[in-house]
């Protein structure tokens, strides 16, 4: 019998929501990490039962865990002693350095601050993770400040694609509010070796040869808040999403504007249509309809809440440009949560299901498309992120 | 044996109680003591100091017998109390909160 699992990473720990195919009862598992920040967590779609997660804090800094059990039990891969001598060494899963090695790594030097000067890079958390389409040992993981680090033994140890920091473009990347994130990895299920990244305030890049080389893929974008407005880095990407069986066709929550682009990138078009605000950080497609997309509106980059108040997830099944209002079930007076980048999340079941959370700690189910809502959880923490697992 | 009083998050993350008992080899400094932490209860690695640096994490202090240590040079001697086990090697989390 299919299942669904939800993980939800919030700002005091994770939460596995867990339900069958008709998504009416939940089971609450969690708090998981109860106080630490998790970022994200995120299950292998090669084995359902590993699921990788990002616990941080200001204070400790950076861990990873892992489940091999759908997320009932949970350890640091590597945090016990390593037995054989050609392991790693123990307590490594959490270490990500910047590669500086004449051989493969870029010099590490600096990136644009808030002010315009110039600052060193300094690895602050993980983001993102993002498992191997083909291997549940192998991960991507997205850095702040912006790198993209790759496990090849399930965690234990981390190596960074050095060739996307050393990108010439890397002295003019900028921090967004939230930091400067790499938030976003795409991996294309139709090319292994085509990976697109996402990074706020330097914009979208893509990979064609494995992660070794990247290319700003930005041409389209307009932004304010940079002196070059149409400029080849710099633009606040909050997040791309494509659907699997028509990855060439990528879909864009920026800063401001809703884009599309029809070529892997090399061009984007805003599809911003006939939305009341074109603000907003996250947007996905649905399992089924490959021209279905949804984003959640926010008022404005100063305001992170929903328009009037009015919690409303739009819709479009022409991939853009004409958007429909999906309000039924959703709170329409005296809401001000915020919808991260993270946390909107699409199952494959037959009757699409379509997930987010909230600021405000809400985590959201609609089993029909989005033509219906209703809340699984109401009072979580502030919610971070949410992914969601379809097991058969 | 040295005695090290953890924080609760590390705690949870290393499955002790709040206080573990480490053997150092040689001086009793807050290197040597760090050290043979780490090396008890790996997972901490990155959590107390910087894997590659050794700085001690920004929010993190260092006490003993009520003194600050947290900017004292990480090999300079730790008090004999410390060393002999009579009294804890503290790290604390800073304060935070409202």
């Amino acid at each position: 019998m299919t299942k669904v699992r939800v993980l939800v990473g919030t700002q005091k720990g994770a939460f596995i929501l867990s339900s069958d195919g008709k998504r009416e009862k939940w089971d609450v598992s969690g708090p998981h990490f109860a106080g630490w920040e998790m970022y994200h967590l995120k299950g292998s779609t090669v084995d359902p039962d590993v699921i990788y997660a990002s616990q941080s804090s200001s204070w400790f800094g950076q861990l990873i865990q892992k489940s091999n059990d759908g997320g009932k039990t949970w350890s640091t891969p590597g945090g016990e002693k390593m037995p054989d001598p050609y392991d790693p060494p123990g307590g490594m899963s959490n270490k990500f350095v910047y590669d500086t090695s004449d051989k493969t790594g870029a010099p590490l030097t600096t990136h644009q601050w808030y002010d315009g000067t110039q600052r060193p890079w300094e690895f602050k958390r993980i983001w993102h993770l993002e498992p191997s389409l083909t291997d549940p040992d192998v991960v991507y993981a997205g850095a702040e400040d912006a790198a993209l680090f790759r496990t090849t033994d399930g965690a234990k140890s981390w190596q960074e694609l050095s060739g996307l920091r050393g990108h010439v473009s890397g002295p003019q990347w900028q921090p967004g509010a939230g930091g400067m994130c790499l938030h976003t990895i795409l991996l294309d299920p139709q090319n292994p070796n085509r990976i697109y990244i996402a990074i706020s305030a330097a914009g979208a890049f893509r990979t064609d040869d494995g992660g070794n080389t990247w290319k700003p893929i930005n041409r389209g974008l307009r932004s304010e808040y940079i002196p070059d407005q149409d400029a080849e880095v710099g633009h606040c990407v909050h997040r791309i999403a494509f659907h699997p069986s028509n990855p060439d066709v990528l879909f864009m929550q920026k800063h401001w504007d809703v884009m599309r682009s029809d070529n892997a990138g090399d061009l984007w078009t805003e599809v911003s249509g006939n939305l009341p605000t074109d603000f907003g950080f996250v947007v996905d497609v649905h399992a089924h309809e490959p021209e279905t997309v949804y984003v959640i509106p926010i008022k404005s980059d100063a305001e992170h809440y929903p328009l009037d108040g009015k919690l409303q997830v739009y819709r479009s099944r022409t991939g853009g440009n004409e958007w429909e209002a999906l309000t039924k079930g959703l709170p329409q007076s005296n809401c001000y949560v915020n919808v991260l980048r993270d946390a909107m999340a699409i199952d494959t079941l037959d009757s699409c299901g379509v997930y987010f959370g909230t600021t405000g700690g809400q985590v959201y189910c609609s089993s029909d498309s989005g033509d219906s809502w209703n809340a699984i959880v109401r009072d979580l923490p502030k919610v971070l992120s949410v992914e969601v697992q379809t097991i058969n | 044996m040295v005695r090290v009083k953890l924080p609760f998050p590390l705690r949870s993350l290393a499955q002790v109680g709040s206080e573990v008992q480490l053997e150092v080899k040689g001086d009793v400094t807050q290197r040597s003591v760090l050290d043979a932490l780490e090396e008890s209860y790996p997972m901490l690695k990155g959590t107390i100091r910087d894997h590659v640096t050794k700085k001690r994490r920004a929010f993190l202090r260092f006490f003993a017998c009520e003194e600050d240590l947290s900017h004292e040079s990480p090999d300079a001697l730790l008090p004999e109390e410390v060393a002999s086990g009579k009294e804890p090697y503290f790290i604390v989390g800073a304060i935070a909160g409202g």
